[in-house]
């Protein structure tokens, strides 16, 4: 197995720039995600490290090896596309066994190979098949099954599990996750799914506009977002965003926007006293959100109105507007009490839960942290 | 709601749609139904009028093929052979040369087809999966060729032949048609159905261009291969005007010019020409009834994505 680095790396399109200066380096046997929405060079980095597409700044290296200039045959790496590119005249086992052919591995070899990565796949009863005869899940694994025989240093993966549907791909990423580990294997996984992401990484890259937005481990990522990009992207349902201004009270800070006022607890006050009088983003998540009666006589909390109430059955989703129209998202367990549509409520803050953030330029206002953007642990 | 219905799926307690049809309703369906019946038996009349006049001088030739010139000569004309002669064939076989010419037609024929196709496909593949400078303009140069009738080319393609030291030769016969804009253009657009990702993956796999053309793009553009098979045969099969000005002896000409050969031969034996006829087209039917389906499909798939 080996490290990948990407130095500056940059891609254009003519006047397009499809990947901007990324500079990221994924680790020996780590499983690192590229996530981001459709157009932010994801795909495109990938497809850079898998030499696909030649790069117009920066480097790439696999190993120790600098591969700018490595034909794709010669790069160690496997990729499953998003198409799963199965050969469709062949038979699954034609299939698993193509790139052996082409590395000249000899007859009475391939075969043993084929069947390991067969039943490591459990494709043992359908090597003779052609792809159309197969269900989704089975022409996925199928297309994994090609990228392990030739057992490659790192694994490249183009949103292998878009194209199954929601039950599948449930159960596909485990089986995902449990191939790394059991091959203990470098992978390079884009995804426009942040579930995916949030499961399945050991540490996330997120991207928008070709830019590199945070790396980390999910939970960090999660946790501590560094703009508001990554704040709203991160996350189902999405963290609220409470546009506002910064008031200095008693000491203490505190946010005011449409329908009140919400503290800001100390952690953030330093960012906060450098911030007031300006326009800030308050994120909060919907888990930190707490609904009260709106006679409640809490000094700081926000008058909204409950518009819609979304029930997935284990939990809620109660949609709130507040007076200036922002909406603010509670997720609620079913054991709290539900509140009626329509009705005034109060909306209460967690202390702990709240992100401050620069209106103008997105980055996240309390204590920055170098690490946000590199290595993340 | 549910639960009531499960109970009564044969006689619902509640009828859930009204399925009650009133007599106008039902006059009105019956009627649209007549029309329809109607319409489609009009156009299998239409069609199969269509279909008899096309086969109607098929029929005939090869029922003059079975009739003395006295037959064919006489009014009213036989439409069907009531003493069929089969010596119209042995005498065009073997008196008219029609083995040699044959022989000549096939080798001839294979040439520009297997020609066709090897140029066809390696510039469709370039057309279609290589990025070079100027692609467009020379797509479009090539599908230029297409507009320009044969009989304009023919006197620099003679030059050409004569200067090769080709002239009344297999070589001189075939080379002229062993590339065609039209080949390209089909396999172009058969190739451009394959997707790309498998262009990647076969990169990534270790399989370079020429391997991946052969192994994959080709068996996957086999249906309008075949279809660009058939028309260069039939293309090739039927060329009269330039195997008669790039031959001069009959060593190397071939059925069609055969055919003319053996009408000014045997005038009076008018038989024997249409017999001869029967012979140089019985190759095109049979390749015609095996291969219609790909014959379609090549053309539709060249219609649609064109």
């Amino acid at each position: 197995m080996a490290r990948v680095v990407l130095d500056h790396v940059t891609k254009r399109y003519g006047d397009v720039v499809a990947v901007n200066d990324l500079s990221l380096e994924i680790r020996d046997r780590e499983f690192l995600v590229l996530l981001g929405p459709s157009g932010c060079g994801k795909s495109t980095a990938l497809r850079m490290i898998a030499g696909l597409e030649d790069l117009s700044g920066g480097q790439i290296a696999i190993g120790d090896r600098v591969v700018n200039d490595v034909e794709p045959k010669d790069r160690d790496i496997a990729m499953v596309f998003q198409s799963y590119a199965l050969y469709p005249h062949m038979t699954v086992a034609r299939n698993i066994e193509f790139p052996l052919r082409s590395r000249k591995v000899p007859e009475n070899e391939r075969g043993p190979l084929v069947e390991e990565a067969a039943r490591a796949l459990g494709l043992s009863d359908l090597l003779d098949r052609k792809p159309a005869q197969l269900s989704g899940g089975q022409r996925q694994r199928v297309a994994l099954a090609r990228a392990i025989v030739r057992k490659p240093s790192v694994f490249l993966m183009d949103e292998p599990l878009s194209n199954l549907d929601a039950k599948l791909r449930v159960q596909t990423r485990a089986e995902l996750i449990e191939l790394q580990r059991r091959l203990d294997a470098t992978v390079v996984y884009v995804t426009h799914d942040q579930v995916e992401a949030m499961t399945m990484g050991h540490r996330i890259a997120i991207m928008s506009d070709g830019v590199l937005q945070q790396v980390g481990p999910p939970q960090d990522v999660y946790e501590r977002p560094a703009n508001l990009f990554v704040a709203r992207f991160i996350g189902a349902p999405p963290m609220n965003t409470i546009t506002g201004t910064i008031a200095s009270e008693g000491g203490s800070h505190i946010l005011v926007t449409a329908g009140g006022a919400i503290a800001l607890p100390s952690e953030v006050s330093g960012a906060a006293r450098n911030a007031t009088g300006l326009e800030v983003v308050l994120g909060v998540r919907p888990e930190h959100v707490r609904i009260l009666p709106h006679d409640s006589e809490t000094q700081f909390a926000l008058d909204a109105t409950v518009a819609v109430i979304e029930s997935l059955g284990h939990e809620r989703h109660v949609v709130c507007r507040l007076a200036d129209e922002q909406m603010v998202i509670v997720r609620q367990t079913v054991e709290t009490q539900r509140p009626l549509e329509g009705t005034a409520v109060r909306l209460s803050a967690d202390p702990v839960g709240l992100h401050l953030f620069d209106a103008a330029t997105g980055l996240r206002l309390d204590a920055p942290d170098p690490q946000l953007v590199g290595d993340g642990e | 709601m549910a639960t009531e219905f499960v109970g009564s799926i044969s006689k619902p307690a509640v009828p859930i749609i009204d399925l009650v049809v009133s007599e106008e309703d039902r006059v009105a369906i019956a009627k649209r139904h007549r029309r329809r019946r109607t319409s489609i038996a009009i156009r299998y009349v239409f069609l199969t009028f269509l279909a008899a006049i096309i086969l109607f001088p098929i029929y005939i030739t090869i029922v003059n093929s079975l009739l003395t010139p006295l037959q064919i000569a006489a009014r009213p004309p036989f439409f069907f052979p009531t003493k069929p002669t089969w010596g119209a064939y042995s005498d065009a076989w073997n008196a008219g040369h029609m083995s040699l010419y044959l022989m000549n037609s096939v080798i001839v024929t294979v040439l520009i087809v297997t020609g066709q196709i090897v140029t066809a496909t390696c510039a469709a593949y370039a057309f279609a999966f290589l990025e070079f400078p100027l692609k467009r303009t020379l797509f479009i140069i090539f599908l230029a060729t297409l507009m320009v009738p044969f009989e304009v080319t023919v006197i620099t393609n003679l030059t050409t032949v004569v200067n090769l030291g080709w002239y009344n030769s297999y070589a001189g016969l075939a080379a002229p048609f062993m590339a065609t804009g039209f080949g390209a253009f089909l396999l172009r657009q058969a190739f451009l159905g394959v997707p790309r990702d498998l262009r990647d993956a076969a990169a990534l796999d270790g399989y370079g261009h020429w391997r991946f053309m052969v192994r994959v793009a080709v068996p996957l553009a086999r249906p309008a291969m075949a279809a660009l098979a058939v028309f260069s045969f039939l293309g090739a099969w039927n060329q009269y005007l330039w195997p008669l000005i790039v031959t001069k002896d009959s060593r190397y000409r071939t059925l069609q010019i055969g055919l003319r050969q053996l009408r000014a031969t045997s005038l009076d034996q008018v038989n024997v020409t249409f017999a001869g006829v029967v012979i140089a087209a019985l190759p095109l039917i049979i390749l015609l009834v095996i291969f219609q389906k790909q014959l379609v499909r090549g053309l539709t798939a060249g219609a649609v994505k064109g």
